[in-house]
């Protein structure tokens, strides 16, 4: 690693991981900026804590639960620059379609209502989710919105090479709601 | 606008008087034009874009989406192009700072206002709402989501009306009202409330005065009205088994 090398990481909140896919989907492409930064921490490398301090964090998905609400804290406190990538971070997208009906209705219908073994709602090891999904910028102030499902490859690509040389990205022409 | 339409254009004008036209200026460009045209028609005749929603050629002009205010030097409120007539001498501007600024703010609103899910849209990809944020550069919507609760209507076996995609541009009640000549649909309720509905709030399938033709499905700008069968959930993979192949 250079002295010079961006600390970069990823967090999947409420998503369906496609727009980490599209981040892979980059190709050779990753390979112009690669010496530009560093992964510290992501699903796609080892590492299993968030650095105290990084310089970019790329987050994917809505936040449903208390732990997502609590990875975006931690994410917004230790990132000089956060990126909404994707539909889910930007808007809500789909996980969002549950704030039509009330928590508690969300929950008995997926754990109870026409299950006939033992029906019940899990209280422990899976987080408690949250009464409605939120986009990021509803908690923390977002620093760069990327939306689409997933984003193109081309258009994080953009992103990235902008943001890696220290320039202001304009992606609003690469990508679009639902692309 | 087609060169067609341009020459019909020049030619009603031509057999005005003199009196009967205005000039007016647009974005820097000095026009001559009827008082009868509208500013979104002048506009449109001398390639200058004003990005519209509710605005459909063929019916009448209806002023509810709000998406082509221009701004007119000297008025203190933003107007809308399609149903503003030009009086001499005015300058109007398209794409001030001030109007595009409120454009993004009417388009997020409408966002905001239903359950607008692009991903899982029957019209992804050729939504004119979709369309019209991606122009405007909206990369995301300020204000929160109202995710009302709507029941779609699929009674009809031919069409789905869902309502969580509409934006109340009433295309629909025009184009049945106007074109078609049934009326089937109208806007119920006021305000937020508003809703789309066929025949005195019937199921469509219930509605008598639906001729089926269509049109209003045609003339949706986003996903509310669609085909039977086009819903992503309705979009099923052939699987070939042993007894199909």
């Amino acid at each position: 690693m250079t002295i010079n090398t961006l600390q970069i990481a990823t967090i999947w909140l409420d998503g369906c991981s496609g727009c980490h896919m599209s981040l892979l989907d980059m190709d050779e492409h990753l390979e112009k900026i690669a010496h530009l930064f560093d992964m510290v921490y992501s699903p796609l490398v080892d590492s299993t804590s968030l650095p105290a301090s990084v310089d970019l964090i790329l987050i994917e998905g809505a936040v449903s639960s208390e732990k997502d609400l609590e990875h975006l804290m931690n994410a917004r406190k230790s990132a000089a620059c956060l990126v909404a990538l994707g539909d889910c971070a930007v808007t809500g997208n789909v996980p969002s379609m549950r704030n039509s009906f009330s928590l508690s209705d969300v929950l008995a219908t997926s754990y109870q209502k026409d299950v006939s073994a033992n029906p019940q709602i899990p209280t422990g090891f899976v987080p408690a989710l949250l009464e409605h999904v939120t986009p990021l910028h509803a908690h923390v102030q977002v620093d760069h919105f990327l939306p689409g499902c997933p984003p193109p490859a081309s258009a994080i690509f953009a992103l990235l090479s902008h943001l890696l040389q220290g320039k202001q990205p304009d992606v609003s022409k690469l990508s679009r709601f639902g692309s | 606008m087609t060169d067609h339409r341009l020459q019909n254009s020049v030619r009603q004008r031509h057999s005005l008087h003199p009196e009967d036209i205005v000039t007016l200026v647009i974005d820097g460009q000095q026009l001559t034009a009827d008082p009868n045209d509208t500013l979104l028609t002048i506009a449109q005749a001398h390639n200058i874009h004003i990005p519209t929603l509710c605005f459909l050629e063929g019916i009448s002009a209806y002023g509810g989406c709000r998406v082509c205010l221009v701004e007119v030097e000297g008025y203190g409120k933003l107007v809308p192009a399609c149903l503003t007539h030009p009086a001499e001498g005015i300058i109007v501007r398209t794409q001030s700072p001030r109007v595009i600024e409120y454009r993004k703010k009417i388009v997020e609103l409408l966002l905001s206002e239903r359950n607008h899910i692009c991903s899982v849209c029957v019209t992804n990809g050729h939504c004119e709402l979709q369309q019209l944020a991606s122009t405007l550069g909206i990369t995301h919507i300020r204000y929160p989501g109202l995710f009302p609760s709507l029941a779609i209507d699929a009674s009809n076996t031919r069409f789905i009306h869902d309502p969580n995609r509409c934006v109340l541009c009433s295309r629909c009640v025009r184009v049945c009202a106007e074109i078609e000549g049934a009326h089937t649909w109208d806007i119920i309720h006021r305000g937020i409330k508003s809703r789309v509905s066929a025949d005195l709030n019937q199921p469509w399938k219930e509605a008598v005065t639906c001729t089926g033709c269509g049109k209003c499905v045609q003339a949706c700008p986003t996903g509310a009205l669609s085909e039977q069968g086009k819903a992503v959930g309705e979009m099923l993979k052939k699987r070939y088994t042993e007894s199909t192949t």
